[in-house]
């Protein structure tokens, strides 16, 4: 299977990730160089196994359904790029509702 | 005396805790070592000021008698590590101007045990590299050289700067992240030791992520002991992270005194590669050798689905970092390229802050995840690594660790190996298997190539059991008497 152009476009998309026009036709060669190697996986029978879907060798554990953390508003804004509204205690974004 | 940068870590703990060396001293020693050696781009930040206030510190708990069991040590974080109020950008554009306001658990666990920070290490971007020419902050140049061929090398990725760092002995060791081989691999570039641990022996908690079912943290440093003694500080259980084991940290250093006498090595044959060069599998059959004569035996096994650990690795790993990269939204921190909507901002913000590799593993993440195509690669590979697992489980029955090469080649020179990204990701053919798998893996140098540069071997251990790998690997250091030293080393 191999990407085309349009395809490059839609995953950058999907990705949210710009991509210039002049770029699209490296990243097609590239991803399909990437994807043509991966298959090779097809020839792997893996019919009746189950999926691996981490590497833990343990029961993983449940925490105490309560609040831990909080009360740190400074903290968590102290690294926005650009802050709005009183105190400044906004992260700003783009207008989105009209 | 040599100088207080040749020395181990575990020789300089001797001699603070004999008071014949300060902290001060040791730390004003690598933070002259650092200056000297800026060249090799090691460090994304240093923070001088801060090792000497940490050795003051050291100093006095020294004299109180209430050192902890790193007290004094001068390290190395690699910036992958959050480390409140210092900068951490994990080499990408990305998260510039990003100061965490809180400290990675493993990170907190040196300082709690008194350790002195020298700064953070320079890394492929988000980690997603083998040789260190990803990052945003520039390559890291290997201390090595060819013999007679002044180029500069890679030092492996994607903890090249901390592996540059121990290496020219800028720090006494250094913490380190594997996701694929990123200890390993850079370890034996630069003729020093590193071991991923056990997934699940190390908080990922404050560590930028990557690929979360397979990241792992790790120290490097020049010797196995050294190795042992930074784990068992890094370890633990955190509450903060789920996947991190509620297991009791052994004394990995004592477990170095056991010997390997009657070990079962297994030896598999998958990993005899066509086209494998001739001094690596001379190394291989060097290390087997090695291991018989200290009393192991040694054991061919399979582990018939190895060859098939990278290309599902090149799911699951760019899979997850599709996910977790999804946070570098230009609003709460790090990079924002403004747009006219909020999509364009984050499309913007994104296509500028992120690096052509990066890039290309969150579009191979997203496609192979995106609707209608996610049994046929993410399920697949998810299949897959069961199998592959499930080999090792299988191996276990019959041997108590594996004996492999760490790479496939030695260093290569910046620029090489990059015509296609494929080419470079072979790089982690022989590490990769024990991310898939949550093993414990080891490499050690071995010996040298035709041209001067290191090798390494690795040891794949069960889950959990890091003391054998330890105690392997400490067998092979000592058969290998590994003294060589790179050209470019503070003293020199």
């Amino acid at each position: 299977m191999s990407l085309d152009a349009d395809t490059i476009r839609r995953i950058a998309t999907l990705a949210r990730i710009r991509v210039a026009e002049d770029e699209v036709a490296t990243l097609q060669g590239e991803l399909n160089g990437i994807l043509a190697w991966i298959e090779q996986l097809n020839a792997v029978d893996t019919d009746g196994i189950a999926p691996l879907t981490g590497a833990a060798h343990m029961a993983l554990k449940m925490r105490e359904d309560v609040v831990s953390d909080g009360n740190i508003r400074d903290k968590v804004l102290a690294n926005a790029p650009e802050r709005i509204g009183p105190d400044e205690a906004f992260f700003a974004v783009p207008k989105v509702v009209e | 005396m040599s100088a207080l940068t040749d020395l181990t870590l575990a020789e300089a703990a001797r001699l603070l805790a004999a008071k014949k060396v300060s902290a001060t001293e040791l730390t004003q020693a690598h933070v002259d070592a650092i200056e000297a050696l800026a060249s090799l781009n090691a460090f994304i930040v240093t923070t001088p000021e801060r090792a000497l206030a940490d050795a003051k510190r050291a100093d006095g708990r020294i004299a109180a008698g209430e050192a902890g069991p790193l007290e004094g040590i001068p390290l190395a974080i690699k910036d992958l590590f959050c480390t409140a109020g210092i900068q951490t950008t994990a080499a990408s554009r990305i998260l510039g101007g990003f100061v965490p306001p809180y400290e990675s658990t493993v990170s907190a666990n040196l300082w709690r045990d008194g350790a002195v920070c020298l700064g953070k290490t320079n890394l492929d971007e988000f980690a997603m590299g083998s040789s260190n020419t990803t990052s945003a902050y520039g390559n890291v140049v290997n201390p090595w050289k060819r013999r007679g061929d002044n180029r500069d090398l890679v030092p492996g990725g994607s903890s090249g700067g901390s592996a540059a760092a121990v290496a020219a002995r800028l720090c006494l060791g250094a913490t380190a992240t594997d996701t694929g081989g990123s200890i390993r691999q850079p370890a034996a570039f630069t003729g020093t030791v590193g071991i991923k641990p056990t997934y699940g022996r190390c908080s990922r908690w404050g560590i930028v992520a990557f690929a979360s079912s397979l990241d792992q943290a790790g120290p490097m440093a020049r010797t196995v002991e050294d190795c042992a003694i930074l784990l068992r500080s890094m370890a633990g259980h955190d509450p903060k992270d789920s996947t991190s084991a509620d297991i009791a940290v052994p004394d990995f250093a004592a477990a170095l005194g056991h010997g390997v006498k009657g070990l079962r090595i297994g030896v598999p044959k998958e990993y005899r590669l066509e086209g494998l060069s001739p001094e690596i599998a001379a190394l291989w059959e060097q290390g087997i050798a090695w291991l018989k004569e200290a009393g192991c035996t040694i054991h061919e096994i399979g582990l018939p689905h190895a060859k098939y650990a990278l290309p599902a690795y090149y799911i699951v790993a760019p899979a997850e970092a599709s996910s977790n990269l999804a946070r570098y939204d230009g609003v709460r921190f790090g990079l924002r390229v403004p747009g006219d909507s909020l999509d364009a901002q984050y499309e913007a913000t994104r296509g500028e802050g992120f690096g052509a590799e990066v890039r290309r593993r969150i579009m191979i993440g997203t496609y192979v995840l995106s609707a209608g195509y996610y049994d046929a690669y993410y399920l697949k590979a998810q299949k897959v690594r069961a199998l592959i697992a499930r080999d090792f489980d299988v191996a276990w029955e019959s041997v108590d660790a594996i004996l492999t090469p760490a790479t496939p080649n030695a260093a290569f020179a910046i620029g090489e190996n990059q015509d296609d990204p494929v080419t470079m990701y072979l790089n982690d053919i022989f590490t990769v298997t024990a991310n898939l798998a949550g093993l414990p893996g080891i490499a050690v140098p071995a010996g040298l190539d035709a041209s001067g540069l290191p090798l390494g071997l690795q040891v794949i251990g069960r889950a959990f059991d890091e003391e054998t790998v330890f105690r392997v690997g400490r067998a092979i250091e000592q058969a290998a008497g590994f003294t060589a030293m790179p050209q470019l080393r503070a003293g020199a």
